[in-house]
């Protein structure tokens, strides 16, 4: 096993695309579980932290460019709080302090797991997933960059580098069915908008993230409509049948947390 | 690979496995064994230390990714003889039973106290959440935040 900790970005796509099998690790928070329990040996890992092109944020032409290794803390306390409100509030809910100190936005998009909690958000602000490599870069939206079960639409020789998201300004909430209110991985999860439109996209209840809209003058059946789009399974966490029922509740809340 | 690490204010150097934890590398290379090692999945918090000033659960930062950094561990804490006031109010508070937990929660709670001198009881919850306590019932421990605070 190889640790390789580039100091730029362009070194990091260089050993990228040098090494296409090596598993980039940001926050850690998914790669040491596989590491510490003996899951995975990865021949080459490439440890982002020390590159400080993938911190913080940037505003470019209304847009913002998340950096990739953006930490939920960031998120949750920093100043984007009011703009990504739905973002902050799925931020909040992940792990503990130190997971959130930790963790990071590229590595929740990386890892692609149905239960992300900063995918559903993202997917109702319309963002994009920078990836990147030495042939160049590209934007993926992140319904398309999420592509199945932790599986992404990531060339090999591709790292996630940034998020782009231009802020609706839409009243907006994130909602999240769990045991208690910290270290939880969702049940089923929710974010939902009223701008122009109702938009709304759940966690732990379909494979790849699944966009539901509607007019807002249907709000009355809204929340049949995104329990009617999930895609839930059985498992450890929950039942499909509960989870369609949670989301069908979740959804009503959240129509009356924004819109009413 | 050699990682250097400044813990607790030394430089300090260890031979480690590329796949390592920094929580093990302070357990079993640095003889630093406050910080505990339980869940292995940042579950449990016991682990808690500072990387650079900022809480984390060491079982999930790749000793790797310490080299060239600064940690600031429980061992770190007390001055001499003298238990850190978080320490001295958790002995006060009665908010220590077996033991294990303590090292994190009390990491933990200085973490709070540094950027919260003043924290609500749901403040102190939602700081201490990613700690668990299988034997007090947290009740003797947020007294002891609460009393560490007031102390302050």
């Amino acid at each position: 096993m190889d640790v390789l900790t580039p100091r730029t970005l362009d070194d990091a796509l260089a050993l990228k695309a040098e090494h296409r099998d090596a598993w980039p690790i940001q926050g850690g928070t998914d790669v040491l579980v596989a590491l510490n329990f003996d899951r995975a040996r990865p021949a080459v890992m490439l440890n982002l932290n020390e590159v400080a092109e993938l911190r913080g944020y940037e505003r470019a032409d209304g847009e913002l460019r998340l950096g990739a290794g953006l930490t939920y803390t960031e998120l949750e306390h920093g100043p984007l709080r009011d703009e990504l409100r739905a973002l902050s509030e799925a931020a909040r809910t992940v792990g503990s302090p130190q997971i959130r100190n930790r963790g990071t936005i590229g590595g929740n998009l990386g890892t692609a797991s149905p239960a992300g909690d900063a995918i559903p958000p993202l997917v109702v602000e319309g963002a994009e997933v920078e990836c990147a490599s030495v042939r160049g870069t590209r934007r993926v939206p992140v319904a398309e960059f999420v592509t199945g079960v932790k599986r992404n639409a990531l060339e090999p020789d591709e790292l996630v580098t940034a998020v782009w998201v231009r802020p609706s300004n839409a009243a907006q909430t994130f909602m999240k069915v769990g045991p208690r209110n910290a270290m939880v991985i969702a049940v089923c999860s929710l974010a939902l908008s009223a701008g122009d439109a109702l938009r709304a996209c759940f966690g732990s209840a379909s494979p790849r993230p699944v966009l539901v809209t509607a007019p807002l003058d249907e709000a009355a059946t809204f929340a049949e409509r995104v329990a009617e789009a999930a895609a839930p399974i059985d498992d450890v966490r929950g039942s499909a049948g509960y989870r369609r029922h949670a989301l069908r509740v979740l959804a009503e809340r959240a129509l009356k947390r924004v819109v009413l | 690979m050699r990682v250097t690490v400044r813990v607790n204010g030394e430089t300090r150097q260890a031979d480690c496995w590329e796949g390592e934890s920094l929580l093990f590398a302070l357990r079993e290379k640095l003889g630093l064994p406050g910080s505990k090692n339980a869940c292995e999945q940042g579950e449990c918090g016991s682990c808690s230390v500072l990387l650079d000033g900022v809480l984390v659960c060491s079982c999930l930062v790749l000793a790797a990714q310490a080299d060239g950094h600064e940690v600031a561990t429980v061992e770190g804490l007390a001055d001499g003889g003298e238990l850190h006031p978080v320490q001295q109010a958790f002995v006060d508070a009665g908010a220590v039973q077996c033991g294990f937990c303590t090292p994190g929660l009390v990491v933990a709670a200085v973490d709070l106290l540094r950027r919260n001198a003043s924290p609500s009881d749901d403040e102190i919850r939602e700081a201490l959440s990613g700690n668990l306590c299988r034997c007090t019932g947290y009740v003797k421990i947020v007294d002891a935040v609460r009393l560490a605070a007031e102390r302050a």
